[in-house]
């Protein structure tokens, strides 16, 4: 029907396509490269196996749970073209807000309303960065990365204040459970986050607002053209990314019966390092939930398994900053490799 | 030409941007499927016209009429909205989506899956290929993103967005300057079919040979002022550098 004067040759577009297949297998590939290098070390040293014991895999899934939900955030913020640094103190500051608030609600209310006070309080807390940020570089057109590199530093102190300089206990059985506890099995915290990685998966897409966080990240000038309202849509993903923190926060809170403003402060390098790895660019515009999974997953097995056979900790700050670094760097060469006109 | 009225007419327009008169007192006018190549040096203020009328920016005095009806546009989506859609080289689509996401962009059709709304891509494909199959633009893959296409299938593409929310005026600023040989002749190609379907094309263009190829008329602008025009195959292009260059 159509004429084919134009078309890419044959052999090009499969190229394309075997490309675009690598970028988004690689992943994978790596997370599986990963678990049999442990399952290998683990049965040379130890005689014993690495991912055929349940307590690792539970581990794997709690470790991964924080990071994660920080990372689903971040990954509509790197897809729309940005940078969320200051989401580790907002899951900071949401920790000890729902301690705090918990405290004070339950002794006369009892433990479900203080729960619920508890994370309402600190989900509306959250928010308050997520908007800053999204007016200072939406409306203000601040560069994000300074603007919530100032948040980080605002956030940071809010939440050392909130706390007296210390650490909250928490004294509600009910967020100590969701913290601890388990369904079938399967701990609390992981089943939230199963929960959360649909809705947002689901979000991020399938629905118009999914749609338009890809369209600014790819060109926003066009997204304005085309009658979008970028500003609406950049306010509502850095809201997302601090909502995403909050919850982060009470899960911690729960976790460890305690709310601590330095509860998110490794987590900003762990969540950005997923949303990479997961294979999202850092220049905007690709990047999934499903991606983001994958990356929070091998962040988490790289850290565990260093652990696991006996690496000294600090080693998975190196580990997981060459491995940002290195991804970084493929996305780099796949976009010189990928097309010639620029 | 002139028992029809126009579709869109532009009166003693000015413009100016500081000490810098862009614009001076210029008349316009575009019928129905027309083709006029705005043609003249640099800085004789064609694109600042056609921002105009584009709704970039208002003009300083005179008006502008659309279908016979005095407007003002307020932004460029005030003049899609009415139908005048400029097609930019570069700002016109989202690289990382594909043709079908770039030609609904913004209007998304919705389905419902298991229960929950969800954007309907498939819908979204198959209406973008028409649209492009009645311009003859053929792409064998709807579901890459443009990035893999050349710059004249990218242009394509976004004609064939401005067609199917049915475009009135379409406005193009140099369509062929970054493209080879046989993607020029596509876009002018294209031009033609635009042009029978009654939509109004004003092109800017340096290329006389593009001009002359596409055009029904020329327009010529020097310093911000008409300079002339003249029917096309009546034109020739001595007259019309003469005229350009004053
Ligand atoms: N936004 C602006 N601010 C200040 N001056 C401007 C602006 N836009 C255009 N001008 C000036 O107005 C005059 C006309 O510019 P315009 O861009 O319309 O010319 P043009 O005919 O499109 O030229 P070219 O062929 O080089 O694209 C020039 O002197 C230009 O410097
Ligand atoms: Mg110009």
């Amino acid at each position: 029907m159509s004429v084919a004067a134009a078309h890419p040759r044959p052999s090009e577009s499969k190229q394309a396509s075997w490309i675009g297949f690598v970028a988004s297998a690689r992943a994978w590939l790596f997370l599986i490269v990963l678990i049999v290098g442990f399952e290998v070390w683990s049965q040379l040293s130890f005689q014993a196996t690495f991912v055929g014991n349940m307590f690792n895999i539970r581990s794997i899934a709690v470790f991964t749970v924080a990071p994660l939900l920080l990372a689903m955030g971040q990954t509509f913020v790197i897809i729309s073209g940005g940078i969320d640094l200051s989401v580790g103190f907002t899951m900071g500051l949401a920790s000890v807000t729902v301690s705090n608030v918990a405290n004070a609600i339950t002794p006369i209310y009892g433990t479900g309303v203080g729960l619920a006070a508890g994370i309402v309080a600190a989900v509306l807390v959250s928010v308050v960065p997520g908007l800053v940020n999204g007016l200072l570089i939406a409306r203000l057109r601040v560069p994000p990365f300074i603007g919530t590199l100032g948040m980080y530093g605002v956030a940071r102190g809010v939440a050392y204040l909130l706390a007296n300089g210390t650490t909250v206990p928490v004294h509600n059985d009910a967020l100590a459970w969701m913290g601890n506890g388990s369904l079938g099995g399967i701990p609390a915290v992981v089943i939230l986050t199963v929960v959360a990685l649909l809705v947002l998966h689901y979000v991020l897409s399938q629905s118009r607002f999914g749609q338009y966080v890809y369209a600014v990240g790819g060109n926003r000038a066009a997204a304005v053209r085309a009658g979008i309202n970028v500003r609406g849509v950049t306010l509502k993903i850095y809201i997302l990314s601090a909502v995403c923190a909050g919850i982060g926060g009470v899960l911690y809170a729960g976790r460890f019966s305690a709310g601590a403003a330095q509860a998110g402060e490794p987590l900003l390098l762990d969540s950005i390092a997923a949303v990479v790895i997961g294979g999202a660019s850092l220049f905007g515009g690709s990047g999934t939930i499903v991606g983001t999974l994958i990356g929070a997953l091998i962040v988490a097995v790289i850290q565990y398994g260093l652990v696991f056979i006996d690496v000294e900790a600090f080693w998975q700050f190196v580990v997981v900053g060459v491995v940002i670094i290195i991804s970084v760097l493929v996305d780099q060469s796949q976009r010189k490799g990928g097309r010639v006109d620029e | 030409m002139s028992e029809s009225s126009p579709l869109l007419e532009v009166k003693k327009i000015s413009k100016r941007f500081g000490g810098v008169h862009a614009l001076e007192d210029v008349d316009f006018r575009l019928y129905p499927g027309e083709v006029v190549a705005l043609a003249g040096d640099n800085g004789a203020g064609k694109s600042t016209l056609t921002k105009i009328i584009s709704g970039v920016f208002p003009p300083d005095s005179g008006e502008i009429s659309f279908q016979g009806v005095q407007i003002s546009l307020a932004n460029p989506q005030d003049a899609r909205a009415r139908g005048i859609e400029t097609i930019y080289q570069d700002l016109a689509l989202a690289d990382n989506l594909d043709v079908g996401a770039n030609v609904f962009l913004g209007r998304e059709p919705m389905t419902r899956r298991f229960g929950l709304p969800m954007i309907d891509r498939k819908r979204m494909r198959e209406e973008a290929a028409k649209t492009l199959d009645t311009l003859d633009i053929g792409l064998d893959r709807l579901d890459r993103p443009v990035r893999a296409l050349s710059g004249g299938q990218r242009q394509c593409v976004a004609i064939g967005r401005a067609l199917h929310w049915q475009a009135q005026v379409m406005i193009m600023d140099e369509p062929t300057a970054a493209l080879g040989v046989p993607e020029q002749r596509k876009v002018l190609a294209l031009i033609k079919s635009l042009k029978a379907r009654g939509v109004g094309i004003v092109f800017i263009s340096h290329n006389l040979h593009d001009i002359f190829a596409a055009s029904d008329r020329i327009v010529v602008l020097r310093r911000g002022i008409n300079a002339g025009e003249r029917a096309t195959v009546d034109a020739n292009p001595d007259e019309i550098v003469r005229m350009m260059v004053g």
